[in-house]
């Protein structure tokens, strides 16, 4: 028996001993029991004795690559940036994020992707993590690049490395890592893949 | 030297109490600290490597003596948005949202209008379950139809010097420390997890990925 038939059973059982006095209801009541009992697809949790999932749901944050909103975006414009849909975030932040970059790293020329100012910010305003389906899947493993995000993936240094490392990865050593390399536990090689939480 | 940690410590959360923290851990004024806040977005091929894996974390830096007490909110909406026309414009979303101590999942499917505002999917075919893990228990796992699904606490994946990077956007520092301090050591998160083929999300080389928070209005 599910969830859903046993809140129904208690549910009945209540309504059975406030009108146990008018049988009629009480009939009414095993017959719908039964009815629903036999349906097919008496799992499911939609229908009008399920959890209700009715109404309008309205966006408050949003992510995709590692640490945008934090790093480019204003303290100004950050709930506003959580709330522009991507393909509209190249266009209301490139500009920005390009000023944030100057600002960060004043001699920025390019960085270890080739990328200039503009073309590095032009791909990071559009926050969404571009996932292979025919390979490697990481942020950057020494090889590919941008092909997932794995849980490994020491996504802060690849980052500080693009804003900070110049055309060749070599220029401001002191910021191009925080000298993190891995996570404070070991993740799993199956499902659910995190590692279980901390405990007391 | 231990009561100067602490005090950096203590520092770093007054901070993290009004300004954003990596990766997106209270990012934003309206969502910072509270049951909506995205911490963390992960996407990779799965052990089975037909499959692909998206993992999204939710309310960042709760302590292990607050884990057990520390729940999804069931007016917040979970959205995995799955872009796979390169258009930046969702396709396909998978939807968690928990009732009762069960996350309910809906998706793949189309999403009945795109963008900022949304209604659970609940008729779709693709409709799973799961039960929420509670703390301290071993991972409860469903699957169903090459699908599997995970919701509970987990530790933090994230890992950055959080402390060094402030105090060098601060002018405090000039570079990161050596060996650094992972500012997420020992905190937990809650997690849902979704495995699922790759070709129930797209039939290109790639797609576009991004998790939304929606509340209830």
């Amino acid at each position: 028996m599910s969830k859903y038939d046993n809140n129904i059973s208690n549910k009945q059982n209540t309504n059975n001993m406030k009108f146990n006095n008018i049988k009629l209801v009480a009939i009414a009541l095993l017959v719908s029991f039964s009815a629903y009992n036999c349906s097919s697809d008496d799992d499911r949790p939609t229908g009008p004795t399920g959890p209700n999932f009715t109404g309008t749901y309205a966006q408050q944050d949003q992510m995709a690559r590692p640490a945008i909103n934090t790093v480019f975006v204003d303290m100004a414009d950050k709930n506003t940036f959580n709330t522009t849909v991507p393909s509209n975030q190249g266009a209301a932040f490139q500009t920005k994020f390009e000023a944030k970059l100057l600002a960060l790293n004043p001699g920025y020329t390019t960085n270890a992707l080739g990328f200039d100012a503009p073309t590095f910010t032009g791909a990071l305003a559009t926050d969404v993590l571009t996932v292979s389906l025919t390979g490697t899947t990481t942020f950057f493993d020494g090889t590919n690049v941008l092909t997932g995000r794995a849980l490994v993936d020491d996504v802060i240094d690849t980052e500080l490395l693009l804003i900070f490392g110049g055309p060749t990865g070599a220029d401001n050593s002191g910021l191009t890592s925080d000298n993190v390399d891995s996570n404070d536990k070991p993740f799993l090689s199956s499902f659910p893949y995190l590692a279980s939480p901390w405990e007391n | 030297m231990k009561k100067s940690k602490i005090l950096i410590g203590a520092a770093v959360l007054t901070i993290a109490g009004f300004f954003a923290i990596a990766a997106d851990h209270i990012d934003a004024p309206a969502v910072a600290g509270g049951t909506s806040d995205i911490t963390d977005v992960y996407a990779f091929q799965g052990q089975n490597t037909n499959n692909v894996v998206f993992v999204a974390n939710v309310q960042g830096f709760i302590s292990p003596a607050d884990t057990g007490t520390a729940t999804f909110d069931e007016n917040v909406l979970v959205e995995f948005n799955i872009d796979n026309d390169g258009d930046a414009i969702e396709d396909l979303v998978i939807q968690a949202i928990a009732r009762e101590g069960v996350m309910y999942f809906f998706g793949p499917t189309a999403p009945s209008q795109s963008g900022l505002n949304s209604t659970i999917l609940a008729d779709t075919s693709n409709s799973n379950s799961v039960a929420i893990t509670p703390f301290l228990s071993n991972a409860i796992v469903e699957t169903n139809n090459g699908m599997s699904f995970f919701a509970g606490p987990r530790d933090d994946p994230f890992y950055f010097d959080f402390g060094a990077y402030s105090a060098i956007i601060a002018g405090d520092a000039t570079s990161f420390n050596s060996p650094g301090q992972d500012t997420f050591a020992g905190q937990n998160v809650l997690s849902i997890v979704v495995e699922l083929p790759k070709t129930m999300v797209g039939t290109g080389d790639s797609v576009n990925f991004w998790v939304e928070t929606k509340r209830k209005q």
